[in-house]
């Protein structure tokens, strides 16, 4: 027997009409609610213990899987440069080393980049403008890595071996200290066109962030400033960028976090080289590059257990990057409660 | 009046390099889908959709990976939508006081994050290492994963959009919560959360690394999910990274027709958010 539809139970609420013969009585729809209320109430508590649930048995499944390897070669992993499937030999050095370095030059150009854009959007572009641009620069982040990953090597990467690496290495390689980073041959894939490709991944993630804490600026405090004659640029380096500091550093470790996981686009012109080298123009390898360029065809336990160790030292650092980027974000937005 | 002249001069200059920065972030934007215009139109055909992934030297088209990547991509959203619809519900409507439900929504924010590579790996630890084979059911699972968290912090954003007002009327008439939820809550973020799981879609579609390690690739049709299957992402990756002149034809091609199915994808989530937003 089912209960009357749920208008029905309204209408005989509202009038108080006798409820016909056919339903139940009031008090088993009202049990009926209850239990169909707490059934709810838990399949959306699994759900969320479920989600729970997935991230930390990656974490365990990652370090199941990395224990050979971690137990054979101890902290040593993290800081030997050794990657020879032969002899079984592995360390973790060169894809960290290429890492962070791919994501730091990701940075180096995106952060003003991002900022101009943020500056643009918020600041300057008049308001038939503003959504169109920053739908645009967000349709970036839509489009899949791979696809930069084939740009960047079938057109990027030979128009930089053509043009810009000779003229940069003949114009800046000979500087002392500087100098050693952009020597070498020019052949267009490499640290530094991962780099760049990254930088163009993570602009709309930043200017994303930077725009909407922008926007979080009480107009009071922009207008004092433009009353006693402050220029746009001296409003937004003087009262926009100190009240929204923690909200910018969060969206670019929100960046940073993108940066340093991204797979498709650097696998495709990092050149995967298992060694370090100072100039920006070498090949390189990520810990991502090699996870995917290495993972299937791994043969042995160990090779496939450093491989997965890779992955949990990627996890870990993302992991720190992003819960810091969380926390500043928090901090703003508990902030900007108590002002509103 | 220099230091007066100085600063409007600073001014001009650090505006007009703002401007300039943001055409240097369109610029980009405009290269990369010319590339991909002038490179893959030329070989978008009808062999596209009709005929399989050829052997080098060849003819043929992808069909078999568009129709591996739409069931898998099928088969993520049916895993990951339902799921994540729940979580985001948990998260608005039945943790308001619970401590459980910022560790929740921290966690979502580190899977939403996570390298996608890491759910490949995770899900062939899981699932390819214990079944011995990689396979579509393997695709599918990473790709719900990776679409969970999306449509977990949309939908509970969604909601939260929701007023009170409305929840508190519909209890007032003596609806159970259930009955709130799903049919007034659910229905006023209706436009909202459909947007959240077109974003999740969009994301899914043009995923590659969680799919080198699950599904992998496949020469032939195949519809067994028991059993690798071919697909766009992975089909891309390796003819684009072969030496042959026409695999990359195809992989041109391939790269066109996702790119353009993801940009309309997030084009249409945008005008749903946006007549949602309007109509409030």
């Amino acid at each position: 027997m089912t209960a009357p539809p749920f208008f029905l139970q309204q209408m005989n609420m509202e009038t108080g009409l006798e409820q016909p013969a056919t339903t139940a009585d009031p008090s088993t729809v009202l049990q009926r609610g209850v239990r169909l209320d707490s059934i709810f109430r838990g399949a959306t508590l699994v759900t969320a213990l479920l989600v729970f649930a997935a991230v930390i048995s990656i974490v365990i499944m990652l370090y199941i899987g990395a224990y050979p390897a971690l137990h054979k070669f101890g902290l040593g992993f993290l800081f030997s440069t050794a990657w020879n499937p032969v002899t079984e030999d592995f360390g973790a050095l060169v894809s960290i080393f290429g890492t962070l370095v791919t994501s730091a030059i990701a940075l180096l150009i995106a952060v003003p980049v991002s900022f101009g854009i943020a500056l643009f959007i918020t600041q300057i572009a008049p308001d038939w403008l503003k959504r169109p641009i920053g739908t645009a620069i967000e349709l970036l982040a839509a489009i899949p890595s791979i696809i930069y990953g084939m740009w960047g090597l079938f057109v990027l990467a030979p128009l930089l071996a053509d043009y810009i690496q000779p003229w940069v290495t003949e114009h800046l390689g000979a500087w002392p200290l500087v100098g050693v980073l952009f020597q070498g041959p020019p052949m267009g894939i490499g640290m530094f066109t991962a780099g760049l490709i990254l930088a163009i991944m993570v602009i709309p993630f930043i200017a994303a962030v930077m725009r909407d804490v922008f926007e979080v600026v009480p107009p009071v405090l922009k207008e004092s400033a433009y009353g006693l004659g402050a220029t746009t640029w001296e409003v937004v380096w003087n009262i926009v960028l100190p009240y929204t500091r923690v909200g910018v550093v969060g969206g670019i470790m929100l960046g940073l976090g993108r940066a340093l996981g991204e797979t498709m686009a650097v696998t495709f012109v990092i050149g995967n080289a298992q060694r370090i080298s100072p100039s920006l123009f070498m090949p390189g390898s990520t810990i991502s590059s090699a996870l995917a360029n290495e993972f299937t065809e791994a043969v042995g336990q160990m090779y496939t257990s450093s491989l997965i160790a890779l992955g949990l030292i990627l996890f870990l650092i993302t992991f720190i990057v992003l819960a810091l980027a969380r926390l500043l974000l928090m901090r703003l937005a508990a902030r900007e409660g108590t002002h509103s | 009046m220099s230091i007066y002249f100085r600063r409007r001069l600073i001014n001009a200059f650090n505006l007009t390099v703002s401007v300039l920065a943001t055409l240097f972030g369109l610029f980009w934007l405009v290269w990369l889908l010319w590339t991909l215009l002038s490179n893959g139109l030329p070989w978008l055909d009808q062999r596209i959709f009709t005929e399989i992934t050829p052997p080098p030297g060849s003819s043929g088209g992808l069909s078999n990976a568009i129709i591996g990547s739409l069931i898998m991509t099928a088969m993520g959203v049916v895993l990951g939508t339902p799921i994540g619809i729940l979580a985001g519900t948990y998260l608005s409507e039945f943790s308001r006081a619970s401590k459980f439900a910022p560790v929740v929504r921290f966690v979502n924010d580190i899977l939403l994050s996570a390298p996608s590579i890491i759910i490949g790996v995770f899900i062939y630890e899981v699932m390819v290492v214990n079944m011995g084979h990689f396979s579509a059911w393997a695709g599918s699972v990473a790709l719900a994963l990776i679409m969970l968290p999306v449509v977990v912090r949309t939908t509970e954003d969604m909601l939260r959009l929701v007023p009170d007002s409305m929840r508190e009327a519909a209890a007032a008439l003596g609806a159970p919560q259930w009955k709130v939820v799903t049919m007034v809550v659910y229905r006023a973020a209706r436009a909202g959360m459909l947007t959240g799981v077109m974003l999740g879609l969009a994301r899914i579609s043009g995923e590659t690394a969680p799919l080198l390690f699950t599904a992998l690739n496949n020469q032939f049709a195949s519809t067994n999910l028991n059993q690798p299957i071919a697909n766009l992402p992975v089909v891309i990756f390796q003819f684009a990274m072969s030496p042959y002149e026409d695999w990359h034809h195809l992989a041109w091609a391939g790269a066109l027709l996702i790119t353009f199915t993801i940009l309309l994808l997030n084009i249409l989530a945008r005008i749903l958010l946006r007549s949602r937003n309007l109509s409030n």
